[in-house]
Parts: C-alpha cells; sequence; structure tokens
C-alpha cells in the first residue's frame, strides 16, 4: 500500500479472532465498482461508524489546540518538507482517510466518501493513488498497478495493523521514513533490537496496542503530547485513554530491588522513557531527511526535470538526494536524537504568523519546557532544517501551489514565483509579490523504535562532560563538571597544598644539610 | 616519668581507622568520578560504588560513636590550649631546626593539642558536612519534588564537593605531617601494631602490668 513504489505487502498478525466472519457476510459479496460501493457496505452494518470517524483527525485535518487556541492540523499547517497539504489535495489527501479530496469541492458531509478499507484491509493488497492530475513531471512516480479485488479486500477486514497505519505515517514527508526518523517501513516486520514491543518474534504490537481508541478517537497526539504522565496504569480493570509508556509500565517501571533500579525511577519525572530506551533513531535500515534544501529545485536538464540518487540507506535501498521538483536532500540513518525540555505542547508557526527574518532559523513548531517546570520532561527529538520560500515582504511563510495539471503548479513550471502566488490566492492569504528563502526548523518527538532494556543509554552517554544532554544547561547534573568555580578553587587548594608540602620538604632538606656542614 | 612500650590503639581502633581509610578513598576516588572530575571509572560504576561505600561508612561510624562513649575514648578529642603553642611553633619551625618533638604522648591524651583540635575540626564539621550532603544527595528522589529542587541540589551538590576537598587535604596534611617530627613508617606504625612508646606515671605503669597485662610490654621487650 505504498504510494510511489506499491511494494507488496505481507501483512501483519491479526490481533486474534474476530467474532464475525466478513468473508460470509453478503453485504461484502460484492461486486463493487469503487471505494464508496464499499463503504456503504460496512456503513449498512457498522451505523454509527461514519459519525464517529468523521468527527476524528484522520477525517477532518482540522485541530484546534485547547490550550493555545491555534488552528493546527493538515488543512491549514505549513511544514518544512512538501510545505502545504492545503491546495495540494489531489496528491496529499492520498492520506486523507476519504475518497476524492481534490480541491474545495469535497463534502465533508457525506459518510460514503470515508474509506474505511486504508485502515481495516488486511490483504496488503489495497492501495490509494492520488486523487487527482499531477503534470507530466510527476507521472513517474506511480506505478502500474493491477485493479483492486473489492470484495477480497473488503471480506478481509480486521483491526488495523503496523501496515494499515504506516501506509501513511511511515511516509510523510514525502516518502519512506522522511518526516519522523522514529516511523518508517521497517516497522512493518520488525525485529526485537528495532522495536522491542511491535518484534514480529515477539509482543507484535499493532499500533493500537498503544494507540488504544474509542469510537475511532486514537490516543496519542503530538499538537498536545503527555509530556510527563503521572497517571499511571490507571485503575484496575480500566484503561486509560493515552498513549503514554506509563499507561502501561505504570510510573516506576524499574524494580525497585536494586540500587540501580531506584535511581533509574528516580529520572523518571525528568526524563522521558524515550530518551533512555530509544538510543537512535531509523534504526531499520531506512534513512531519514534532516536537511532539505528548497533554493536548488528547479535544475533542469534538457529542460526536464531530473533526480539523483546519492545515498544508499542501511536496508540498501537508493534514496534520491536531489529532486528538481524538491531540492537537496541530507539523510542519516542510526543517529543519536536531539534532547530539549518539553512540556508537551506544540506552537506552530502557521501562514498567518509574522516573523522577523532576522531570527532565522524560524520554528515551524516550538515548544517550552525548563528543568523547573514540573509538566516538563528531557525528550529526545528529530530536528528537520530546511531552506524554504517564504513571502518576502509580509515575512510569513507561504502556501505552494505544487501539484496539478495545470500552468501554477511547481511540479510542472519550475517557478516559484507563480506557484506562490497561485498557492496563496486560491486560498485568500496576501502575498507581496516577492518570495525570498527562509531558514526554518522543525521538531519531532521520538517516541516509537523503542530499543529492548539491554541497548538502553547507560549512565555514563549523559552523565559525562560532552555527553548528549550537554547542550542542556542551567540545572545541576552530576557528571558534567557542572561546577566548574568550585572545582577550580578546589583543585586550586590541593594543588597548593602540594606546593607547600613539596617547599616545605625542600626547606627542611636545606635546613639539614647546612646543620650537618655546620 | 617512666617511658614504656603501651598499646594505644585497640584492635577496633585500628580496624576503625584504616577500614575507614579506605572506605574514604573510595569514597572520594568515585565521588570525583560522579561530580564528573575524572572518567577512570563508569559512571554507574562510581555511583554503586560510592553508595555502597558510604553505607559502608555509616555502620562503621554507628560502631565507633558507640566505642566512643562506652568507652569513653572521646576525651581524647576535647579541646585544650596547653601546649597548642608549643606544638604551633614547632611545626612552624622548630622542626626544622631538627628540634624534637615537644608532645609526649600519654595514656590518657594519645593526641597532641594540635593534633586533637585538627580531629575535633574534622568530626564535628567536616565529616557532618558531607553526611548532610551526602545522605540529601542519596535522598533526592524523596524530597525534591519534579521541577522542583534541582537548587536545592546544587547547593547540596557544591557543599559535598567542598566538604570533600576540604576532606582530601586533611588527607594530604595528615599524611604529610607523618614524616614531620620522626620517621614515616615510625609514625605509621602504632596504627598497625596498637603500641607507642608512651610516659607513663609509676602508678599507670603499676596498673597497666597489673590490670591490662596485654596492653603494656615488658620493660625492654
Amino acid at each position: 500500500m505504498h504510494f510511489r513504489l506499491n511494494p507488496r505487502t505481507v501483512p501483519t498478525e491479526s490481533r486474534g479472532p474476530s467474532t464475525a466472519d466478513h468473508s460470509r457476510f453478503e453485504e461484502l459479496q460484492g461486486p463493487f465498482a469503487s471505494g464508496p460501493e464499499v463503504t456503504r457496505a460496512c456503513l449498512s452494518c457498522h451505523n454509527e461508524a461514519g459519525h464517529q470517524v468523521m468527527k476524528t483527525l484522520h477525517w477532518t485535518w482540522e485541530y484546534t489546540n485547547p490550550e493555545t487556541g491555534q488552528k493546527l492540523g493538515k488543512k491549514t499547517l505549513v511544514n518544512n518538507f512538501c510545505t502545504n497539504a492545503r491546495g495540494n489535495e489531489g496528491m496529499c489527501a492520498q492520506c486523507h482517510a476519504g475518497y476524492g479530496w481534490k480541491d474545495e469541492s469535497f463534502d465533508f458531509g457525506n459518510a460514503d466518501n470515508i474509506d474505511c478499507l486504508v485502515c481495516h484491509d488486511r490483504t496488503g493488497t489495497y492501495y490509494r493513488m492520488p486523487n487527482s492530475r499531477g503534470n507530466d513531471a510527476c507521472a513517474i512516480m506511480f506505478d502500474d498497478k493491477g485493479p483492486i479485488d473489492w470484495p477480497a479486500v473488503a471480506q478481509s477486514v480486521g483491526l488495523p495493523g503496523r501496515e494499515n497505519c504506516g501506509s501513511c505515517h511511515f511516509y510523510g514527508g514525502g516518502g519512506d521514513g522522511v518526516k519522523h526518523g522514529d516511523l518508517d517501513s521497517s516497522l512493518v516486520h520488525a525485529d526485537r533490537s528495532l522495536d522491542v514491543h511491535m518484534d514480529d518474534e515477539g509482543a507484535d504490537f499493532a499500533c493500537t496496542v498503544c494507540h488504544v481508541s474509542t469510537e475511532h478517537q486514537l490516543a496519542g497526539s503530538r499538537y498536545q503530547m503527555h509530556a510527563r504522565d503521572t497517571g499511571g496504569t490507571g485503575r484496575p480493570g480500566l484503561r486509560r485513554g493515552v498513549a503514554t509508556c506509563e499507561s502501561c509500565h505504570g510510573d516506576a517501571p524499574h524494580p525497585m530491588d536494586s540500587l540501580q533500579g531506584m535511581k533509574l525511577n528516580g529520572h523518571v519525572d525528568r526524563v522521558a522513557c524515550q530518551t533512555c530506551h530509544i538510543p537512535a533513531i531509523a534504526r531499520g535500515g531506512v534513512a531519514t531527511l534532516v536537511d532539505w534544501d528548497w533554493r536548488t529545485a528547479g535544475r533542469l536538464r534538457n529542460g526536464e526535470g531530473y533526480k539523483e540518487h546519492d545515498y544508499i540507506q542501511g536496508n540498501g535501498e537508493e534514496r534520491a538526494t536531489y529532486k528538481s521538483i524538491k531540492g537537496d536532500f541530507t539523510y542519516t540513518e542510526n543517529r543519536a536524537p536531539d534532547y530539549a525540555w518539553f512540556d508537551g505542547q506544540m506552537r506552530y508557526t502557521t501562514i498567518d504568523t509574522h516573523f522577523d527574518p532576522a531570527d532565522q532559523p524560524i520554528p515551524i513548531n516550538s515548544f517550552s519546557g525548563a528543568p523547573d517546570d514540573p509538566a516538563a520532561r528531557i525528550w529526545p527529538f528529530k530536528r528537520v532544517d530546511t531552506f524554504q520560500p517564504y513571502d518576502k515582504g509580509n515575512n510569513t511563510l507561504v502556501y505552494m501551489h505544487l501539484w496539478g495539471d495545470d500552468k501554477d503548479a511547481y511540479w510542472g513550471n519550475y517557478d516559484f514565483g507563480r506557484a506562490i502566488a497561485a498557492g496563496m490566492r486560491s486560498n485568500g492569504k496576501p502575498y507581496s509579490g516577492e518570495y525570498g528563502f527562509i531558514e526554518t526548523e522543525s521538531w519531532w518527538p521520538i517516541t516509537h523504535m523503542v530499543a529492548p532494556a539491554e541497548d538502553a543509554l547507560g549512565c555514563g552517554e549523559c552523565h559525562a562532560r560532552e555527553g548528549r544532554l550537554a547542550s542542556l544547561t542551567g540545572f545541576y547534573m552530576p557528571g558534567r563538571g557542572d561546577t566548574p568555580t568550585l572545582d577550580r578553587i578546589g583543585l586550586l587548594a590541593l594543588a597548593l597544598a602540594a606546593l607547600g608540602m613539596a617547599g616545605h620538604v625542600l626547606l627542611r632538606l636545606l635546613v639539614a644539610r647546612r646543620r650537618r656542614g655546620s | 616519668m617512666i617511658t614504656r612500650s603501651v598499646r594505644i590503639f585497640s584492635r577496633f581502633e585500628r580496624f576503625w581507622h584504616w577500614s575507614q581509610m579506605a572506605l574514604i578513598a573510595t569514597l572520594a576516588f568515585t565521588g570525583f568520578a560522579i561530580h564528573g572530575l575524572h572518567r577512570l571509572v563508569h559512571f554507574d560504576a562510581a555511583v554503586y560504588l560510592h553508595t555502597g561505600a558510604a553505607l559502608g561508612l555509616v555502620v562503621l561510624w554507628l560502631f565507633a560513636i558507640f566505642w566512643h562513649l562506652t568507652t569513653g575514648t572521646w576525651r581524647h578529642y576535647l579541646p585544650t590550649s596547653k601546649g597548642l603553642w608549643r606544638i604551633a611553633r614547632y611545626y612552624a619551625w622548630g622542626n626544622l631546626r631538627g628540634e624534637p618533638h615537644p608532645y609526649r604522648k600519654a595514656w590518657r591524651r594519645k593526641h597532641n593539642p594540635l593534633q586533637a583540635l585538627a580531629y575535633l575540626v574534622l568530626k564535628l564539621f567536616l565529616f557532618p558536612l558531607i553526611w548532610v550532603t551526602g545522605i540529601a544527595y542519596l535522598t533526592y528522589d524523596l524530597w525534591a519534588g519534579a521541577g522542583a529542587g534541582n537548587g536545592t541540589l546544587t547547593l547540596v551538590a557544591v557543599l559535598h564537593t567542598a566538604a570533600a576537598f576540604a576532606i582530601v587535604l586533611f588527607v594530604m596534611l595528615h599524611v604529610y605531617l607523618l614524616t614531620v617530627g620522626g620517621h614515616f613508617l615510625g609514625h605509621v606504625a602504632p596504627m598497625v601494631t596498637g603500641f607507642e612508646e608512651v610516659e607513663l606515671t609509676p602508678a599507670e605503669a603499676a596498673y597497666l602490668e597489673e590490670s591490662e597485662g596485654g596492653a603494656i610490654r615488658s620493660e625492654g621487650g
């Protein structure tokens, strides 16, 4: 179910037997000519599912942060990958849980438009294509696929496996592993060292084991995270609607039968579980993007766009390091994350935010958190640094019209000015008419690819001079030499004492010699 | 006055001294590693050793305090100004001129006044300081609420480390002074064998010979 090359996916194991064998339902025998016809069949029995799904982020792509009041969600936000889904839904809404969103005309009130199969197909053969045509520059991106066997996928439905969620979440940012660093196709069939929970041979968790759901609402949000969960496992028999480690492991997860366990539990209030238990990101042989440079986009050979593949990732596959339609990419694998105090509250630079270009890099998302903030803990992050177009006159980010079979689409005309003007105009945003490039950074909290306990970070990784937390200052932490003045005074005192003694010895020898001489 | 070889350091006292030395050396070595002054031992190993040695020293101290109180040995540390000036003068220049050490160990007073004062300061100020801060440090997770307490921890760590520097300084002087006014080994020997030449009144000598037979060596023996 991949969007670019669509390799065949071997689905993960189903999570226990169902009380219903969907292949025997008359409603699902077909024939079906399209996705919405399957959806109608699903909803004829699951008569609340449609209403439920239409309230979720997977459907609305809209989220208003109750704390900051900021309007977020893919419908609105500007990121520092392909920059904006808005206005490019014909391409980007491949990952919308619905059929046919290509422009403003999409009907968010029609339950038939819901795509049940993208989450519930268990054959591994279901796939989606862009909702509208792009320019010829993008035509090569999609392999020919055989038609979907609608009755087969409809009858296969079950609870989502990793490949279902992963068909979108592993490919965010424009390709396998690009966006997150801790989410990529290697997790479809993970081994123990890659993720102790998703290990095919071990616990084999589906995403929804942690991201528990009620009425199709899934727990776990990076707009508003539980940076510090003090709720623990909750009361016996009562599941908490959160995706935190603590909701299963409790808030004192290390065995208290040793000094080590006690000391580790002493960290829980200040250090996120992920910080020690995810020693490195992109460990599964799939690279993640850390640097994107739009400034170099638009180079042509013989009047045509091209790609360079100068990176071979751990699993042997080539990755594009340059695309005319996107610019230059820098990848990383198996790398230590960045660390920061994080209180769970993400603030975004939106299309409406005016910034001062002197403050580069502009944070696409930022957060607060400090050593003395009880809600904050030290979290691992993947940081993405990008040079991307902005409105030089208004000092705002921009919506670009990238996708479309028209003359304004950047992926075809390679003309930023025109693509930005079109993107801003069609979404009713002011544009000064002059664009430039600005450096931005985005911060992606790391929480997947949890290593087995024996691979967790040792104490000395952080408790050391130039350790992993060297950049976090303003609090005392042993092992870093955090009291340099005291240390200098102390060592100086010891040195002076040693010097004094040496002098005294010398004096004694001199006096003794003189006495012997006299 | 007669001079006799008397056991001035009992077996427990010697055990206390040397095990305390080993524990303090371990604590200093691992403590400075934890603080970040050296990396000769892994951080986690240093933490476990440091904590273990500290707990060991607590137990040793409980015994030592009990021993001092019940045997009356604590009186050896009572400060006195009597002879203090002479001792200070000796360490300042008398020893350079090869003068004999002005202090004669007495059976009831085995430390010279300066020495007793130094040990008293160590036991009344430095050791309590490092104990209080060390226990506060060890139990940090129990008293510091999340987000609060790091400022206090900084203070605790600074005092703990400062006390550690002071104790190392003490140990350096302590060892160095063993070379002053006699031979190093000669000064160390009593803490190994327990016996040292001590001036006794005839009455003390008679008492020791009569009642504490093992604690005094026969004349010329």
